[in-house]
């Protein structure tokens, strides 16, 4: 067996190494692995180096029938395997992994718009100089997964090793067939929970964030999928993890449609290299969300009375187009989906995924949801509604995500999107702007 | 504070009463509180699960036979087993979070003292084989005795030990396959006095009445047992 494909660049626990305990102590012999401690101790304050969890709450104490004490264990790491203060992880130390070489990795036979060929060109640069980050703001719905071909086309020819970290497992599970097809001579790997593809091997390898757990140093091209989304943005662990799994010297790539208040800053500040997409693929604007105002909202819905701005608007509009609906909470989700006589989904909802598919294939004319529908679904011809827009989970991305879902098709590039709320909040009049700033962009090129 | 299973916040409003009087939320959020589903009041008199009849057709079985019938004077316990509870077990037991713990100590108190207040037993904890130790890094079955002896000081003996060669998971077996198995326990340590076993799950009884055994033919008076969930 090849030691360094099954080990380098990984970080692992000494229940996750797949070989027998004398091969082990064999390769600790000869130094080609080393030791690490687990959980480290710094001013009274714990630290998880396997998960970057620093966290004090999730620190716990339990009495260890191995080492007889009673030590801390990481909480955070339960799901991916328990780190123990009294176990060490391994990493690889001995010679680095190298690929087949290949002349021309690329299988992709389809060709690039404008705006993409040029944001192609901009990555493959980035990596050339090994820039350590590179941001790709484009809009919802402009083809990001092409844009990538080039550039690891060129990091394979390079012989390099290439991560994709991305939040979903669904996206994963997407792109790992797509990459297949376009890299066909390439030891590719996809990582989610319960993934058959998990070879430990892959020059390529396609992951969910939770997943880079298990690597230390691997990558010398990462990229990273919807930076800005819930887990990547709520758990601070996460970027923790995207960091250690690149190399010392390694290219960032991060893709994003709705970058978070700090990367913005950094934007304008220009500390962080940015290639902007503003135009979908099929060339026209996003469409601009509408503010309507309604006195007593939240009463009213608490109470199960329609809000007149949502009465209005449901008289109005011409009925060609199905209807979403946001809201904020599952509570409101219930009588909402009452109210308007509507099916209803939310993220623990068992019939999920058909409900979806029923929307899709438009045997539902109304869909009311929670923000789970936020981000990477495609409804071809869609007016959206937000309830309670004010709320505090609709931060700007998730509006910007929201607006995005209308207007996806070339057939119907427009849709109507209506925020009802009881009061601007910023969150609202920054998504407003942002989309703005974007149509303006794209109406300058 | 965030709810110990779901991480979810617990969501406390902030009026005059709850800044006076803090609500003890019990480390979990109210969904998943709502979750947990205690054993009601009519039980199986022996095995102590939800029952109409006074002796289910399990227990029925163990009196019958000429083996067990007289080892185990009544099992009791607190939760059933429900989904839910499978995956909080499978987190706490298996992943091996044994913070998990904390979740169950104020109704393991209420049940105790409501059960064993006016008994002197000795606490014995189903052991598990030193393999399984070793990769768990704590027995749970003993963790549930210590919180039982924090409450009633009691005390622990651990009496038991645990056969390697003969026992594997029970969890992966059917009811036929437990019942066919050998007797995995051995005597450590034998004991006149009444006993209290101590196990986190009653699912067929096959393993705390292999322990009862053990412990009945060493000398022990009376053989109570206590489960988690049953």
């Amino acid at each position: 067996m090849n030691f360094t494909d099954v080990l380098a660049g990984k970080l692992l626990l000494p229940q996750e190494i797949p070989l027998s305990i004398p091969t082990i102590a064999y390769l600790q012999r000869t130094n080609q692995i080393s030791q690490l401690p687990s959980i480290k101790q710094k001013y009274n304050r714990y630290q998880c180096l396997r998960c970057g969890n620093s966290k004090q709450s999730l620190f716990a104490n339990l009495p260890c029938a191995r080492c007889h004490n009673r030590h801390v264990y990481c909480r955070h790491c339960i799901a991916t395997g328990r780190v123990l203060a009294c176990e060490n992880l391994t990493i690889w130390a001995g010679d680095p992994p190298t690929w087949p070489k290949q002349i021309k990795p690329c299988n992709w036979k389809g060709t690039l718009t404008k705006h993409q060929r040029q944001a192609a060109e901009t990555l493959k640069n980035a990596l050339e100089s090994r820039q350590p980050e590179q941001l790709v703001w484009a809009v919802c719905g402009s083809g990001k997964t092409e844009m990538l071909f080039p550039v690891i086309e060129a990091a394979i020819k390079d012989n390099l090793r290439i991560g994709i970290a991305t939040p979903r497992a669904d996206v994963v599970r997407e792109l790992f067939p797509r990459m297949h097809q376009a890299f066909p001579q390439t030891a590719i790997e996809a990582l989610y929970a319960d993934s058959p593809d998990r070879t430990g091997t892959g020059q390529l390898v396609i992951s969910t964030t939770h997943q880079l757990i298990r690597y230390q140093e691997a990558f010398d091209l990462m990229i990273i999928d919807e930076i800005d989304a819930f887990p990547f943005h709520h758990d601070s662990t996460l970027p923790f993890l995207a960091n250690r799994a690149c190399k010392k010297v390694a290219s960032k790539i991060y893709l994003t449609a709705t970058p978070r208040p700090s990367q913005q800053k950094q934007i304008t500040k220009k500390k962080l290299p940015t290639i902007f997409i503003p135009v979908r693929y099929h060339g026209h604007p996003l469409p601009i969300p509408q503010p309507q105002i309604e006195w007593n909202l939240k009463k009213k819905l608490e109470r199960g009375n329609t809000p007149n701005a949502l009465q209005q608007f449901m008289d109005n509009r011409p009925n060609i187009r199905q209807l979403l609906i946001f809201v904020p909470s599952i509570a409101i989700l219930d009588k909402a989906s009452t109210l308007l006589n509507a099916v209803s989904v939310h993220a623990g909802d068992p019939d999920r995924k058909e409900k979806v598919l029923d929307f899709r294939q438009k045997k539902l004319d109304i869909l009311v949801t929670t923000t789970i529908l936020e981000r990477g679904v495609t409804f071809p011809s869609v007016d959206v509604v937000v309830l309670d827009a004010g709320h505090g989970v609709f931060d700007e991305a998730a509006l910007v995500q929201i607006a995005g879902r209308a207007g996806r098709s070339p057939e119907d590039p427009t849709g109507e999107v209506v925020l009802i709320h009881q009061g601007k909040t910023n969150a609202i009049e920054q998504a407003i702007a942002q989309i703005k700033m974007m149509n303006r962009k794209g109406a300058n090129l | 504070m965030n709810c110990l299973y779901c991480q979810e916040v617990i969501d406390q409003p902030v009026t005059w009463s709850t800044l006076l009087h803090p609500v003890h939320t019990n480390h979990l959020c109210q969904g998943c509180r709502s979750e947990l589903q205690k054993i009601a009041d009519e039980i199986c008199n022996k095995c102590g699960r939800s029952s109409n009849e006074s002796l289910c057709p399990d227990c029925q079985q163990w009196l019958n036979s000429n083996d067990y019938q007289s080892v185990l004077i009544y099992n009791r316990s607190i939760y059933q087993y429900t989904s839910f509870m499978q995956e909080v077990v499978s987190q706490w037991k298996y992943r091996g979070d044994y913070h998990l713990i904390s979740i169950f100590e104020k109704d393991i108190f209420e049940k105790i003292s409501e059960l064993y207040q006016s008994k002197s037993l000795t606490i014995v904890p189903i052991p598990l084989t030193r393999e399984r130790l070793y990769e768990r890094a704590f027995n749970l079955s003993l963790a549930i005795a210590e919180i039982i002896a924090m409450k009633t000081k009691m005390p622990i003996v651990q009496a038991l030990e645990r056969n390697s060669e003969l026992s594997e998971k029970q969890s992966k077996k059917s009811r036929k396959e437990r019942m066919a198995t050998k007797n995995p326990f051995r005597l450590t340590k034998s004991l006149q006095t009444d006993i209290l076993l101590v196990d986190d799950i009653y699912t067929t009884g096959m393993t705390i009445h292999h322990a009862a055994k053990v412990l009945k033919g060493a000398g022990s008076a009376n053989i109570y047992s206590f489960t988690l969930i049953r």
